[in-house]
């Protein structure tokens, strides 16, 4: 790796390690009430607080450009369509049914074993060593994120995502198309 | 305290993905299900990040594949919110009813 292409970072960084445990504590709670909520527009709030969480942890990893577009995309946008829609179905009924399913010990099961996955993965250590070692401080350059991404998704030359950009807008369009079928009345 | 790993991000990924995985098999409401959905993609895409500043550590500041990736499920999530909340109204509108069990039109 060449050094001139990394200059030590002048300031140290803010966030210390307290950031991270508080905000993954408002997530995993945020998570949880998501689930558990009757009132669909509660599970919302909900999920808008872990989203805003995760924008703040994507500003710690280095991620400004990630960052933004969680809390303009998500947050801001996909959300406010969730409550739209929940506003146009009736919540009234909801709030005297049972919310979960018949099915909820199956899915406890099929949990369990998907933590018991993750749990073995993570604690293998191959050749006495931790699978994911911790990260240097040093590898952030002020202010080249948007940059880089930029040069990724639209350089002729070296934009490697430059085709997948393309698909993905053509993606968009079918799912513009889509929705636009699925909740118009008559055609 | 110690300095905070990749090893950390992974974790809480992982909780996440669970918390969606548990929301998307036991809940009944199809909006809450749908809700489920955009957590595991949002672990998915923490994992993504966090991965992608491990490879910032190794092969200098502009290998910002994970974040293109992360940008990329960003957009499919959009996609995926727009196409099912389409698809719910259009069964609410013939049905009366947003609850997963009472979607049994092709069960026999």
């Amino acid at each position: 790796m060449n050094p001139a292409l990394n200059p030590p970072l002048s300031n140290p960084p803010v966030a210390t390690p307290y950031f991270f445990y508080g905000l993954a504590a408002i997530m995993i709670i945020g998570g949880i009430l998501v689930i558990t909520r009757k009132n669909a527009v509660h599970s919302a709030l909900a999920l808008i607080t872990t989203l805003l969480a995760q924008a703040a942890l994507y500003l710690m990893l280095y991620a400004p450009f990630v960052a933004g577009v969680q809390i303009i995309l998500y947050a801001g946008g996909i959300m406010v369509l969730f409550l739209f829609v929940i506003m146009l179905i009736s919540i009234e009924r909801q709030e005297k049914e049972r919310p979960f399913n018949k099915q909820w010990l199956v899915g406890m099961v099929a949990a369990a074993a998907l933590g018991g996955l993750f749990i073995a993965v993570y604690t293998t250590r191959t050749r006495g060593s931790v699978l994911f070692p911790p990260v240097g401080r040093e590898s952030y350059v002020e202010g080249q994120n948007t940059q880089g991404i930029a040069s990724l998704l639209f350089d002729l030359h070296s934009g490697t995502y430059m085709f997948a950009f393309e698909i993905a807008s053509l993606l968009l369009l079918v799912a513009i198309i889509g929705a636009v079928v699925m909740a118009k009345k008559r055609i | 305290m110690t300095d905070i790993s990749t090893l950390h991000y992974l974790v809480l990924g992982a909780a996440l993905f669970l918390l969606g995985v548990i929301g998307v098999l036991t809940r009944r409401n199809v909006v809450i299900v749908l809700m489920s959905i955009e957590l595991i993609l949002n672990a998915v895409n923490l994992n993504l990040v966090a991965f992608s500043r491990y490879w910032q550590s190794i092969h200098g500041p502009s290998a910002l594949h994970g974040q293109v990736f992360a940008i990329f499920v960003i957009t499919d999530a959009a996609a995926e919110a727009a196409v099912g909340l389409g698809i719910l109204i259009a069964f609410f509108r013939n049905k009366e009813t947003v609850n997963v069990d009472e979607v049994n039109l092709l069960k026999w």
